[in-house]
């Protein structure tokens, strides 16, 4: 990783004791501080409704869209801010997310999703598209097949990968990827896993929000637990997934103690 | 045979003076989810603009300052009275509303100024007639086949290859999604709302042309028969408006050419058909000409 420390200093995310709230009374999280550093992989594990999404919502600036807002605490990445600031703004300081279920747009063609990736760059030339999209088409060669095809009609692997392709495009330094796992067969899961450690070795640090629990953490160096709105459990992911606590509640394995208590590395 | 080219002639120039209109609606229906029905009022303030202003400026520099002023217009009446700061997804209908009671507001404003008078726009065109092989069709005919023809096709051009028309077609898809990849969703639905009050302003010109009288307090009710010309079309689709444009206008055309033959439909039936059609329409097909399943998105 080609990382010189003020480098890592000005790329990576911090987030400092966020609470968020939705409707201005239902609290979604509290205090959650989490980083992803410069050219890293960070897992965030949690149950249905521990508030995974909420968390990348807030980074990415689309709470709004849900009526949600941060209560309490700081986003920033690099010097920029991003708490209480729009889509734009994390896009634009090269924060880009990938949504849960893919969302690509359905009736535009796949040529046409990968370019409206591009859209919040503002004017940037020809060549740059162009360069992203080889990117994206070297990633994924099924989507170079069929650029003119809609996007509806393609599989749920496929529409994954293009909507990976599709933030690639905005040429993101950190990719928040929102359950990418959802839903596909086993051997799309491994290819989505090769995916991102490919994506994440030409420079780019992944936030990987998950169920799939052991494919997440086979991925990151880092782990966090959500529970409930809060962080439970964070350490590195090697260690994490030895723990009792994580190998029994999210890798479906049997254990003989039963003491979450002492599993992590302390709650963060 | 003569009968049939004439109705089929004026039958293309309603349909596409109503294409201009409907686009409009799609284009502010994509954007936003709101059906706006303002949108006669302000066609009615773009047609009443160049009234007032083509004695001094002349007829071109008339249009040209209304088309700006009613686009602005337009968009002033999105940004600050429906949007008002942040993108909520869910305020659709009550915007829609909105629209109704913006529509009492600038009509009952506009005809208090119109009062009973025809006003002429001072088109080029006049009454001057052509004779097209057997047919013989007014100047404003032809003009309003050929300059829609151009315009929409640059609306299309616009929705195709320009940031803003990919932007505009991403958040219509998923506002969300849109939203993520850094499309600026006030903006793009802002500029939609100018688009279509510009169109509006255009339309204006042609439909109070020859042969229709001039400018009055209600010409914005007549453009209100391109409203089911969207909705045959399917609301979301520009493609589907266009035809659904064309189909309204013909069967107008035709029934009035045709009144005689048709008389056990009562007479005026002209000005029912286009809904007739519609509902036809919608019963064999409830999601329109061209739209697509769930195509309502508010």
């Amino acid at each position: 990783m080609p990382a010189s420390p003020p480098d890592e200093e000005r790329a990576a995310l911090h987030v400092e004791d966020l609470d968020v709230a939705y409707g201005r009374a239902l609290s979604a999280l509290r205090s959650v501080s989490l980083t992803v550093p410069h050219g890293g992989v960070v897992t965030l594990l949690g149950a249905n409704g521990a508030g995974k999404t909420t968390l990348l919502r807030a980074v990415s600036g689309t709470l709004r869209l849900h009526r949600g807002a941060i209560t309490g605490g700081r986003i920033r990445y690099g010097d920029t801010a991003l708490d209480g600031r729009d889509p734009v703004a994390a896009v634009r300081a090269g924060v880009v997310q990938v949504p849960e279920g893919r969302r690509v747009f359905a009736g535009l063609t796949v040529d046409e999703n990968l370019r409206s990736g591009g859209l919040g760059l503002g004017r940037r030339s020809p060549a740059l598209v162009r360069e992203g999209r080889e990117r994206v088409f070297t990633l994924f060669p099924r989507l170079a097949e069929r650029p003119h095809q809609a996007a509806g009609l393609l599989s749920g692997g496929e529409q994954q990968m293009l909507a990976i392709g599709r933030a690639l495009m905005a040429a993101p330094r950190l990719l928040l990827l929102d359950e990418p796992s959802l839903g596909l067969a086993p051997r799309m899961v491994a290819r989505i896993a090769e995916v991102v450690r490919e994506i994440n070795a030409q420079g780019t640090a992944v936030l990987l929000v998950e169920q799939n629990a052991g494919m997440a953490l086979s991925l990151a160096d880092h782990a966090y637990v959500l529970e409930v709105g809060e962080i439970r459990l964070s350490g590195p992911a090697d260690e994490l997934a030895r723990t009792d606590a994580v190998r029994r509640l999210y890798l479906g394995e049997e254990t003989g103690t039963d003491h979450p208590s002492d599993a992590g590395q302390g709650v963060a | 045979m003569t009968g049939l080219l004439d109705n089929l002639l004026s039958g293309l120039a309603l349909g596409s003076v109503y294409a201009l209109v409907a686009l409009g609606f799609v284009v502010i229906f994509k954007a936003s989810g709101v059906l706006n029905f303002a949108h006669g009022s302000l066609l009615l303030l773009g047609g009443y603009l160049i009234a007032v202003l083509h004695d001094d400026l002349g007829f071109a520099g008339a249009l040209a300052l209304a088309v700006v002023v009613t686009a602005a217009v337009a968009g002033a009446l999105d940004r600050f009275l429906l949007q008002r700061g942040e993108p909520d997804p869910h305020a659709a209908h009550v915007q829609t509303i909105v629209t109704i009671g913006l529509d009492i507001v600038l009509v009952t404003d506009l005809s208090r100024r119109i009062g009973g008078d025809l006003l002429s726009l001072g088109d080029p065109w006049g009454d001057s007639v052509h004779d097209l092989g057997p047919v013989t069709v007014a100047d404003s005919r032809l003009a309003a086949i050929v300059v829609s023809a151009v315009v929409i096709g640059a609306v299309f051009a616009l929705f195709r290859y320009t940031a803003w028309g990919l932007s505009l077609r991403a958040a219509a898809e998923d506002l969300e999604a849109a939203s993520l990849m850094g499309v600026r969703l006030v903006r793009v639905r802002t500029l939609a709302w100018c688009l279509a009050g510009a169109l509006a302003a255009l339309a204006a010109v042609f439909l109070v042309a020859f042969p229709a009288p001039g400018l009055e307090r209600t010409t914005g009710q007549i453009a209100l028969k391109a409203f089911p010309a969207a909705i045959l079309g399917g609301m979301t689709s520009p493609g589907g408006a266009l035809a659904g444009s064309v189909l309204i206008g013909l069967t107008e055309a035709f029934v009035v050419g045709y009144q005689t033959e048709l008389h056990v439909l009562g007479e005026g039936f002209g000005d029912v058909a286009p809904y007739a059609v519609m509902v036809l329409v919608l019963l064999v097909r409830p999601t329109g000409l061209f739209g697509a399943r769930g195509a309502a998105r508010v």
